[in-house]
């Protein structure tokens, strides 16, 4: 996500968008998009039925200063984001265990994680870029070294999830239940965050803290009006994500625009289709 | 269908509760059979779900004992089937009847494991509430009644042996209301389960109970059913004028004025 976009030219159809999707940067952006919408999608089905949309939200915004403070000290922004969103799920876990507990005190820590990371933006000199790159993502210039890193996360997230699966479902649909049975409700509702944290620093990355919500909430909830089975959620989800990120990917190329703006929009545009039509 | 030669249902020595430091209630000390249907009745705040959370292991007393179908009341006890109160408040829409039912038996499994045997409890415990035509749906479609029933067929999955629902009848029109006490009653007798019910309103309950936990003046009671329910103590209780008819049937009815 460091370093300048490798696509300069002219806004407008390019005629050799073929060939441009057959560089390496290109492959790499596809695999971490397809890694992250994979992430999203496991992830999904639980941050709608816990209703913790509205934390995933404040996690990327959490993350911000720590990937804008990270430059400031010379360190890995992805480390810096990866940090502050653990870090953040932390706090707001401590604060409760239902949304509506978190929420006020969520949208404060949100506000100022966000003007933390404007000071650190501007004491930061060389820091437009990395500025740019934690709002909006830059899937152009997801590294090997990321993809590597976004491999062992999203695996992370499906083999925590497997064990936690049915837990973590019935603590969130049913709490008081869930405590009657002696299931640990808090440590459940924590493990959740911290994974969804991971997640939230994957997507960062793809389509910026702004933009996050397309990617790890629209899907979800998107295949939660289609489905109530939570396997066909989680699947469906994956599948929505998927096709944002692919054929956001092809179109950006085309026409040499940001991928994030196309990736946002065909994921808004299934949203609002279906909603249209489940209406 | 009381058996004196089992352990009471529920068993409390000297128990008291205590949340935040204040004292909810003290100096319990009672037992409540088994094989009955006894409901808890109290005014608002006087601890009536404390007292059923305190059964489930989530409120350890603060003092004195309890006891559980002959063993110290515990979290994790398989032996009981709960059902909170507000179920379908909680829910949402996320998730459909026979997936929440189900989690009642497999939501403490940890991994992913399955067996042949969970979906023919599911069935066991849809078709016990007649739940099993509406169980495709999600909850949040579903009426308050078929609510409750997929909130008890939860409960009855895991077999237990103790029911304790904390206001099932709670913003159910009348019919509903009854639907739901026959369906409890029912329960009691084919499945020998023992039934602890939170009301408000003794009322529908009547022609079924044995007997009745009463909160009053900070001290729960048991009374069985004849003892308990004179008007001077429902009076007593409610703080406003009750009255106590028998009809033709035996049955009981209790109402202001
Ligand atoms: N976690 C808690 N900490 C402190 N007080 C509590 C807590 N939960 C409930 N209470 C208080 O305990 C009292 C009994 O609550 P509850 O058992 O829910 O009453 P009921 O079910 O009879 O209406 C109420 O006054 C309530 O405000
Ligand atoms: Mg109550």
């Amino acid at each position: 996500m460091l370093g300048a976009t490798p696509l300069l030219a002219d806004v407008g159809y390019q005629s050799n968008w073929v060939s441009i999707l057959g560089e390496p940067f290109m492959r790499n952006a596809f695999i971490g998009g397809v890694l992250v919408a994979l992430a999203g999608g496991l992830i999904g089905y639980f941050v709608v039925i816990r209703e913790g949309e509205f934390a995933a939200h404040a996690l990327g915004h959490i993350g911000f200063p720590g990937a804008t403070g990270a430059v400031l000290l010379g360190l890995s922004p992805t480390l810096g984001l990866a940090v502050f969103c653990i870090g953040g799920a932390l706090v707001i876990g401590a604060l409760g265990q239902r949304a509506r507990e978190q929420a006020v005190a969520t949208g404060t820590i949100l506000a100022f994680a966000t003007g933390l990371g404007v000071l650190f933006a501007s004491l930061a000199s060389r820091s437009t870029s990395t500025l740019t790159n934690v709002l909006f993502g830059n899937l152009l210039a997801i590294s090997a070294g990321q993809i590597a890193v976004f491999a062992g996360v999203t695996v992370l997230i499906a083999a925590v999830l497997a064990v936690v699966a049915r837990p973590l479902t019935l603590a969130s649909v049913n709490p008081e239940v869930a405590a009657a049975k002696g299931l640990p409700v808090r440590a459940l509702s924590i493990c959740f965050l911290v994974l969804m944290a991971l997640a939230t620093t994957m997507a960062v990355q793809v389509v910026g803290t702004l933009l996050l919500f397309a990617l790890l909430v629209t899907p979800p909830a998107t295949a939660l009006r289609l489905t109530a089975r939570p396997a066909r959620v989680c699947g469906l989800a994956t599948a929505i994500g998927l096709v944002s990120v692919v054929a956001g990917l092809v179109i950006s190329v085309m026409f040499n625009l940001p991928p994030s703006f196309f990736i946002v929009s065909i994921a808004t545009l299934i949203w609002a289709i279906t909603t249209a039509v489940t209406r | 269908m009381i058996g004196t030669d089992r352990p009471a249902a529920v068993a409390l020595r000297g128990a008291a509760a205590e949340l935040g430091g204040r004292t909810i209630w003290s100096h319990g000390s009672f037992e409540v059979p088994t094989g009955g249907m006894v409901c808890v009745i109290g005014p608002n705040g006087s601890g009536k779900t404390t007292l059923l959370r305190m059964l489930l292991g989530m409120v350890p007393p603060s003092s004195g004992e309890v006891d559980v179908l002959g063993a110290p009341a515990r979290q994790g006890n398989p032996r009981i089937g709960y059902v909170p109160q507000r179920f379908g408040d909680t829910v949402g829409s996320a998730i459909t009847g026979r997936d929440l039912v189900r989690l009642g038996h497999t939501g403490t499994r940890w991994g992913l494991g399955r067996s042949v045997d969970d979906e023919s409890r599911v069935d066991a415990a849809l078709d016990a509430v007649a739940g099993s035509e509406f169980a495709a749906q999600r909850l949040s479609t579903l009426s308050g009644g078929q609510q409750q029933r997929i909130a008890i067929a939860q409960a009855l999955v895991g077999d237990p042996e103790l029911l304790l629902l904390d206001e099932p009848l709670a913003n159910l029109d009348l019919r509903n209301q009854r639907e739901i006490v026959d369906l409890l009653a029912e329960l009691r007798v084919t499945r020998g389960v023992t039934v602890v019910v939170v009301v408000h309103d003794l009322n529908p309950f009547l022609p079924h109970l044995s007997g009745v936990v009463y909160l009053l003046d900070g001290h729960p009671h048991y009374g069985p059913i004849g003892e308990v329910v004179d008007e001077e103590l429902l009076t007593h209780l409610y703080g406003t004028q009750v009255r106590v008819v028998r009809t033709a049937q035996g049955d009981l009815f209790t109402g202001s004025g």
